[in-house]
């Protein structure tokens, strides 16, 4: 056990290696590319262009700009924004960071619950018009792009219903931290966790019922009726617990994915100031470092998270520990 | 078959889809006789017999500022105008027809690049797979939307667009984020068809060729080929499903389809400053989106369960 995981956390360092060198090269490397257009201004002399190259260290070699710009990402934390040379990129990826947490994690407790919820019905509903109603729910669910749905859902809740008694309740769009106002954070962050959840939801129940219907046939769950167990117990003990496998491996993964910066839509649409929101600002003003750094940011969530899943994989299910 | 029907009208509502936004030009000329491309800010146009301004002065919340028309349900402006007074329903059209362009384009591209790096990984020996899985791996670590995001920020920036060989790529063709949809969804596909590729070379009739002295060309096309491209064949509608939604979401971040070209998720992010004054500009898009997505997915299932026999032995059980 002890070796896999050295074994899985060496290839984890190989592969953040790789991607640090692919976005660099992405970024500056790129036949034609400029990062000195940007940050120059409009219409620089050939001397501030000259000026600015030396400053950023643009004027060394390729593999010395690398070193230099990690140097100054993860050592010295020092590395600035090209359009507001104010803002240091590190602390403003960690002050983000806070917020696309608690967004993520909300919805992340939204889809466990619903999900299982939806898939345990349509099995247990199986033959009955709900099971067929359900699927089309969730494929619906997984069907709209979140950034429409989160349009609409502003639309319903700040406009149209907001003067009746549903939606009265709901704060205009922004975020309120939970050190600050725990009520305000919840009461801000409840539709976004919804639109957000509304994909997975659909998603999980779907594989969920798959999974379920799959180890239906299985002996051990013959073997479980046959002795007289309870369905109930037959369905949570046996078959849920088995189906939880895939289930734990996938949410590693989509959580991982969404804190790194999968949820830039939902913040874009819900004016929520997280890495996402700091992604799509810079984009707009291609504000290259700040870009490079979210991107990197993301990277490492999603491959340390996969890393992970793949240890309390191997610890769930020792079929998959290699010997 | 109840199943079979629900995907036979899956594939009715897709192609009613296609079709109608194929024919954008036809509907723009003679039913909206508009240019949905050209700004119209001092246009008018009749409503109930009377003459209006397709850009109200004064519509808004205070009475004060402009205020495109709103849908007339008749044939000029049927659901209404975007702030530049151009008509949302052939642009939407219009605009459809980018999206299923761009997205069926890169679904294609995607599975045959998958395909052929399959093909060639199980056929080149360990090292030439060893070095492709090594390159997916790399490429699947990325989250799909910033791996997408960052090429599509790089290349928006070359001012004369992308210069490889004797290909040239201007910054505003559909190209560019057809290209980068391709590349960012390649392993997704690539994977399971490199599975099948390695686990159908194993199989007798394969070694009864290799037998016979076929070669490996003959193996590549005839013997492997017509056992894989069922895989693809499955996952096609879906993967136009996904790439239909990337390409929404990159639009709608302004870095996909670029003006004056349209996409529906380009109109969708018009039209969020209109969200509340003139809904209909971005919800008729999403709701086109939802539409494609969703009977693509619905077909894609069907297809799996028609293909895939153990699917259905799990539909009976």
């Amino acid at each position: 056990m002890a070796l896999f995981i050295v074994r899985r956390l060496i290839g984890l360092v190989a592969v953040l290696f790789a991607i640090t060198v692919l976005v660099f090269l992405i970024f500056f490397a790129t036949p034609g590319v400029d990062p000195t257009r940007s940050l120059a201004g409009r219409n620089p002399t050939p001397e501030t262009i000259a000026a600015v190259r030396h400053q950023f260290g643009l004027d060394r070699s390729k593999p010395m700009q690398y070193l230099l710009m990690m140097k100054r990402l993860f050592v010295s934390r020092d590395l600035v924004s090209y359009g507001n040379q104010a803002l240091l990129v590190v602390p403003a990826i960690a002050s983000a960071a806070p917020v696309t947490f608690s967004l993520v994690f909300g919805a992340a407790v939204i889809w466990i619950v619903f999900s299982i919820l939806t898939g345990l019905l349509a099995v247990i509903l199986k033959g009955t018009i709900w099971d067929p109603l359900l699927m089309i729910f969730a494929l619906i669910g997984i069907s709209m792009p979140v950034f429409w749905l989160g349009e609409v859902m502003n639309l319903i809740t700040q406009d149209r219903l907001h003067g009746t008694f549903l939606f009265s309740w709901v704060p205009p769009l922004g975020y309120v931290p939970l050190t600050q106002n725990p009520w305000q954070w919840f009461l801000h962050l409840v539709i976004p966790w919804f639109t957000l959840s509304v994909l997975y939801i659909g998603f999980y129940a779907r594989v969920l019922r798959a999974n379920l219907l799959d180890v239906e046939n299985e002996d051990y769950v013959r073997t479980a009726r046959a002795k007289g167990l309870p369905e109930r117990q037959v369905l949570v003990k046996h078959m849920l617990r088995t189906s939880m496998i895939t289930f734990v491996s996938l949410f590693g993964l989509d959580f991982g994915i969404l804190v790194g910066g999968g949820a830039l839509l939902t913040e874009v649409v819900f004016g929520l100031p997280g890495v996402g929101q700091l992604t799509y600002r810079s984009l707009v003003s291609l504000d290259l470092p700040v870009i490079m750094a979210t991107v990197i940011y993301g990277a490492f969530f999603i491959t340390i998270a996969s890393a992970l899943v793949d240890v309390l994989y191997a610890r769930l299910d020792p079929r998959i520990r290699p010997a | 078959m109840l199943r079979n029907r629900i995907a036979l009208a899956a594939l009715i509502l897709f192609v009613v889809i296609v079709v109608v936004s194929f024919a954008a030009p036809f509907y723009a000329h003679h039913i909206a006789h508009t240019d949905p491309f050209a700004s119209n800010i001092t246009g008018t146009t009749v409503v109930n017999g009377k003459q209006v301004d397709v850009l109200q002065q004064g519509g808004g919340t205070l009475g004060i500022g402009v205020v495109p028309i709103g849908p007339t349900w008749s044939s000029d402006y049927f659901i209404g105008a975007d702030n530049q007074g151009r008509d949302v329903m052939a642009r939407v059209l219009y605009g459809g027809r980018a999206s299923l362009e761009i997205g069926v384009g890169s679904a294609v591209l995607c599975c045959l690049i998958a395909l052929i790096l399959a093909l060639i990984a199980g056929f080149f020996g360990r090292f030439a797979d060893s070095i492709l899985s090594r390159v997916m791996d790399l490429i699947w670590a990325f989250p799909v939307y910033l791996l997408a995001i960052s090429l599509a920020t790089v290349l928006l920036t070359l001012p004369n667009g992308l210069r490889w060989g004797f290909i040239h790529v201007q910054p505003s063709s559909l190209w560019v984020p057809t290209l980068i949809i391709t590349l960012v969804y390649v392993p997704y596909v690539y994977r399971p068809v490199r599975g099948q590729v390695l686990s159908v070379r194993e199989k007798e009739y394969v070694e009864a060729a290799i037998a016979q002295g076929a070669s490996s060309l003959r193996l590549m096309f005839s013997e492997i080929l017509p056992n894989v491209v069922t895989t693809v064949i499955v996952m096609l509608p879906l993967m136009i499903a996904t790439t239909v939604l990337t390409e929404a979401a990159l639009s709608f971040l302004s870095i996909g389809v670029q003006p004056p070209k349209a996409s529906w998720g380009t109109i969708i992010d018009d039209g969020q400053a209109l969200l509340y004054s003139r809904p209909w500009v971005a919800i008729a898009p999403g709701i086109m989106i939802l539409l494609t997505v969703l009977s693509l997915n619905v077909l894609g299932d069907g297809v799996r369960d028609a293909l895939d026999p153990r699917a259905k032995l799990r539909m009976k059980g």
